[in-house]
């Protein structure tokens, strides 16, 4: 444990890089933390609890805490079996039905949200349908917005649990099939908790994407406080009438922002460094 | 941008050639040159897009450009710092918040004045034609937030109305509510009389009784940090001087 210790800490003093590398890293720091910085700089900390428990903080405060933990079961239940088939399932055209799937990784949400009106629009493709069938109007509606959140973040956890199934050694699977298990059980019993720590890490990460997601639910859910009003819109709206209060609420999304990634970058690690072990 | 070719061109051409024997008298700094940044409410998105063709010709040597919102937001912008010549709002109290701010180098001039219209989908398919049909449920009606100058003028028209409705969205700006009701999604809002104007015909508008209508009152003034003192000047000149007017009438704004 301490030769161990004292050969990693060797390690880190010969892979520290030369110091202008160190003074251009500082200076990226600085790019980063500043803006920030001079936010909690402009707070009206004496106001900040009282502008926090306002009634329409607290509205926009619950309904993006609702919206985003539906969008991110939404992403697990369809984003794990697609990652399974886009990693494990080889088929013609896979790299067109994964780049698709990954496209609203890399879209302008707002461009996203215009994409969702011409599907599921009133007028849209499947939305006419669903009105017409079923009364069913997504525009405008906390379903709508759960819809946008869901198309932007589910590729973050497609991504990382793809990449962990496509790192898993197959073998212990194979195992596990020639024992008898079905291919659904071995999935549970064996691959499943395997990938669980990138099953994790991608499930916060789409949940911290989803809580941000601001250009395409503006666009599809549009913005009503207590029915498609989520943090980020309060944010971007009471920046006009109430500054004080969309600093606040600023803070209190940068301060769950910040703890998602510090908890994750633990959980990513662990899960990594335990993917290489099993190899 | 539905705007057609030769809407975009009449106004042009119409201030063009009304402007040759008034471009000598009203500018006599006729070589002004450099950037020219004027900030303008959403409303005025298609006036001011054909009033920048034509100054620009009036004026070769001068670049303008005109960055649209919710009069609201571009105050806020104009008080945190924006680079802007020129504010060209859709109401006065946001002219206020900036010259409160003391943000202004000049007093605001009137330019221009605006009705309200219910703005409803191409062919009225819901059949809309008075205020209280808004109130209709299961309609759809959308609107902007009190701080935007539409949002506060269609409160106020329905207050006078006695009509009380459930708004869908309260979108960040004029162009928002437009854009809702022609892709279809919204079935009606109130927005400018100019703004159905500049759909051209890709959504309808249901007028609202002279007697309930609110009057918006279009103010533009210099902006104090401006380094473009100069062509600021010329191009509020321009904007109320009859080049302006005759391309905004043409839109269905009408003199102050």
């Amino acid at each position: 444990m301490t030769r161990q210790q004292r050969n990693r800490r060797r390690a880190v003093a010969l892979q520290r890089p030369p110091a202008a590398i160190i003074a251009i890293a500082a200076v990226a720091i600085a790019f980063f933390a500043l803006p920030f910085l001079g936010l909690l700089w402009r707070v009206p900390w004496t106001d900040a609890w009282s502008l926090l428990t306002t009634q329409s903080s607290l509205t926009a405060l619950r309904l993006s805490v609702t919206t985003s933990l539906w969008a991110t079961a939404l992403s697990i239940a369809f984003g794990v079996p697609l990652a399974w088939v886009l990693a494990r399932y080889g088929f013609p055209g896979r790299r067109i039905v994964r780049a698709l799937c990954l496209l609203s990784l890399v879209l302008p949400p707002v461009v996203g949200g215009v994409a969702l009106f011409a599907a599921y629009g009133r007028r849209g493709l499947l939305g006419e349908s669903l009105f017409e069938w079923f009364g069913l109007r997504l525009p405008f509606s906390t379903a709508g917005v759960v819809l946008a959140q869901t198309f932007i973040a589910m590729p973050f956890l497609v991504l990382t649990v793809e990449a962990a199934l496509r790192g898993l050694d197959n073998r212990s699977e194979d195992a596990a099939r020639t024992l008898g298990a079905s291919r659904w059980y071995a999935f549970r019993r064996v691959t499943l908790p395997a990938i669980r720590p990138a099953l994790i890490a991608g499930a916060v990460l789409a949940w911290a994407r989803a809580l941000g997601e601001f250009g395409a639910t503006i666009t599809f859910a549009g913005n009503f406080p207590g029915r498609t009003q989520t943090m980020p819109l309060s944010v971007y709206l009471a920046l006009e009438s109430n500054p004080g209060q969309a600093l606040v609420l600023s803070v209190v999304m940068i301060g769950i922002s910040f703890g998602v990634l510090l908890s994750l970058r633990d959980q990513w690690l662990g899960g990594s460094a335990e993917m290489r072990s099993s190899r | 941008m539905a705007v057609s070719f030769l809407a975009l061109i009449g106004p042009i051409a119409a201030a063009c050639s009304s402007s040759q024997p008034a471009s000598t008298s009203t500018t006599p700094g006729g070589n002004l040159s450099g950037p020219l940044t004027v900030s303008a409410a959403a409303s005025l998105q298609a006036a001011f897009t054909d009033i920048k063709a034509a100054f620009e010709l009036a004026y070769p040597d001068v670049t303008v450009t005109v960055n649209f919102g919710a009069s609201s937001t571009l105050a806020q912008q104009i008080k945190d710092g924006a680079p802007v010549d020129v504010f060209a709002s859709a109401d006065e109290a946001n002219m206020a918040k900036v010259s409160d701010a003391r943000l202004l180098s000049d007093q605001p001039t009137l330019f221009a004045t605006n009705s309200l219209e219910i703005i409803v989908r191409k062919g009225n398919p819901t059949k809309i034609s008075v205020l209280s049909d808004l109130s209709r449920s299961g309609l759809i009606y959308v609107t902007c937030a009190s701080e935007v100058p539409i949002g506060k003028y269609g409160a106020q028209v329905l207050q006078k109305a006695g009509v009380t409705v459930k708004p869908a969205s309260l979108e960040p700006d004029v162009k928002g509510i437009v854009t809702k009701v022609t892709s279809g999604e919204a079935d009606a809002g109130i927005v400018y009389a100019t703004d159905i104007t500049a759909t051209n015909g890709a959504a309808d508008g249901v007028p609202i009784p002279a007697e309930i209508n609110v009057t918006a009152k279009y103010p533009i003034a210099p902006i104090a940090t401006s380094t473009h003192t100069e062509a600021a000047a010329a191009w509020i000149a321009f904007v109320a001087g009859a080049n302006g007017q005759a391309i905004l009438q043409s839109y269905g704004f009408k003199a102050p």
